[in-house]
């Protein structure tokens, strides 16, 4: 049997009729078309999937998509606005923060959920924040410079 | 990583929820951050969802009566940054910090936790430590129970079919107690190799209470009652943690895998034990 869901993704209105089991990175990338958010380990463990669901970071492959009905998503595609990058964005530009960047569109929205709660974190309060995200590249210094030139832009 | 198809219930109510959970076919569905990967791993393959998420009331932390309640539904973030754990039992707001990870700890629940039973979960150590209490409800009825009656064994707990964790109580630290939660992360999964929660307090000079939960070491996450009561009535000198922490591995089965032996873990909660025990007495 299918569910009827109805969410709010980038700020645009999708609704769809879903079974039960869809994991939500499935429906955002296969039913809704956003390839943004990556699939990696699919175990939880790599954070490619990060998706944000009514503004928490979550692991989009350890969700399911009727979990997520009437609710506000935000994917890495609806993160500039009008054209701009949002800071967090530009500072991974200007920083190199990303070699492949598979990770990079859920190291981005860990990111940036890290700052809205800590505008201005440590050097070790940005790698406990970002734990939940693995770089296969290990480029993991230039994704710290990133977050703290972020940081700093937005005025933390 | 598809999971087995199943029927999906979302309840408004508890009433309601109790009602579908009842006759023990059906399973409820919290966070989800530890039922949702056993499912994709086809580990798990209910054939009756129901999902707990859309019910008001099972999230809050609330001070009642010298007691501090806190809602099943509540997720580790919320435990991990709530003022008033912080202020009034910092042990379980810190051990929160401890799992998973940001976006776990974003959608992992409490409730979801306990009744999930892993043996290597950060959670039991703490509440062992606390001598928190559950409280438990099904249709038709509640009970509530110390919370080293709630662990049976591994993935096992009190939790009959239809039965779900309703809430935790923890108490309200009194003054000159301090606390301290000591993990060694496995450096992949960031589960506890060993935890340990210690929690003690000092009365006319002595160690009056000694309270450590140890997760991780075991089939099931336990309180070493031996080391507790060779560290009572102890000046709390160094020799009389070392001594103490000696006990914790007394008469345990030591968990093995491929990445820590049953010796080697054990060692590992006699080292860690001796650093909670000291760290909980500084923070005294």
């Amino acid at each position: 049997m299918t569910h009827a869901i109805t969410v709010t993704i980038n700020g645009k209105p999708y609704a769809h009729q879903v079974e039960p089991r869809l994991l939500l990175i499935h429906y955002l990338r296969d039913v809704v078309g956003l390839t943004g958010p990556h699939i990696g380990c699919e175990t939880s463990i790599c954070g490619a999937c990060t998706v944000m669901v009514d503004g928490k970071a979550v692991k989009a492959c350890t969700m399911f998509a009727v979990q997520a009905d009437g609710r506000q998503i935000l994917t890495i595609e609806g993160l500039a606005t009008d054209g701009r990058y949002d800071p967090v964005q530009e500072a991974f530009w200007n920083e190199h923060a990303l070699q492949c960047g598979f990770c990079t569109p859920g190291m981005i929205l860990a990111a940036k959920q890290l700052l809205e709660r800590n505008p201005n974190p440590t050097e070790e309060e940005i790698r406990h924040g970002l734990e939940g995200n693995l770089c296969r590249c290990t480029g993991y210094q230039h994704i710290v410079n990133a977050v703290r030139a972020a940081a700093a832009r937005m005025g933390g | 990583m598809i999971p087995q198809n199943f029927t999906y219930q979302a309840p408004k109510t508890l009433e309601e929820a109790l009602a579908l959970l009842a006759d023990g076919t059906a399973k409820p569905l919290a966070g989800g951050m530890s039922l949702i990967p056993l499912m994709k791993l086809r580990l798990a393959a209910p054939e009756r969802i129901v999902d707990l998420g859309r019910i008001p009331g099972l999230n809050y932390i609330r001070e009642e009566d010298g007691k501090i309640r806190i809602g099943a539904m509540t997720t580790h973030y919320e435990i991990e940054t709530s003022p008033l754990l912080r202020a009034r039992c910092p042990l379980l707001a810190t051990t929160a910090a401890h799992i998973g990870d940001m976006q776990v700890r974003n959608v992992g629940t409490i409730g979801g936790s306990l009744a999930h039973a892993d043996p290597a979960a950060d959670y039991p150590a703490a509440l062992l430590a606390l001598e928190a209490e559950v409280r438990l409800v099904r249709a038709g009825g509640e009970r509530t129970l110390p919370i080293r009656d709630f662990f049976v064994d591994v993935f096992t707990t009190a939790l009959e079919p239809g039965e779900i964790v309703r809430e935790v109580v923890v108490p309200v630290e009194a003054p000159g107690t301090g606390t301290s939660y000591q993990k060694v992360a496995h450096p992949a999964s960031g589960f506890a190799v060993v935890g340990i929660a210690a929690r003690v307090r000092r009365g006319d000079g002595k160690i009056a209470l000694a309270r450590l939960g140890v997760t991780g070491l075991a089939s099931k996450p336990f309180r070493a009652d031996a080391a507790e009561k060779r560290l009572e009535g102890t000046d709390g000198a160094e020799t009389d943690l070392r001594a103490a922490a000696a006990a914790v591995t007394e008469g345990v089965e030591a968990n093995s895998d491929l990445y820590a032996s049953a010796e080697y873990r054990a060692h590992l909660a006699r080292v860690y034990a001796v650093r909670g025990l000291r760290s909980a007495l500084q923070a005294a």
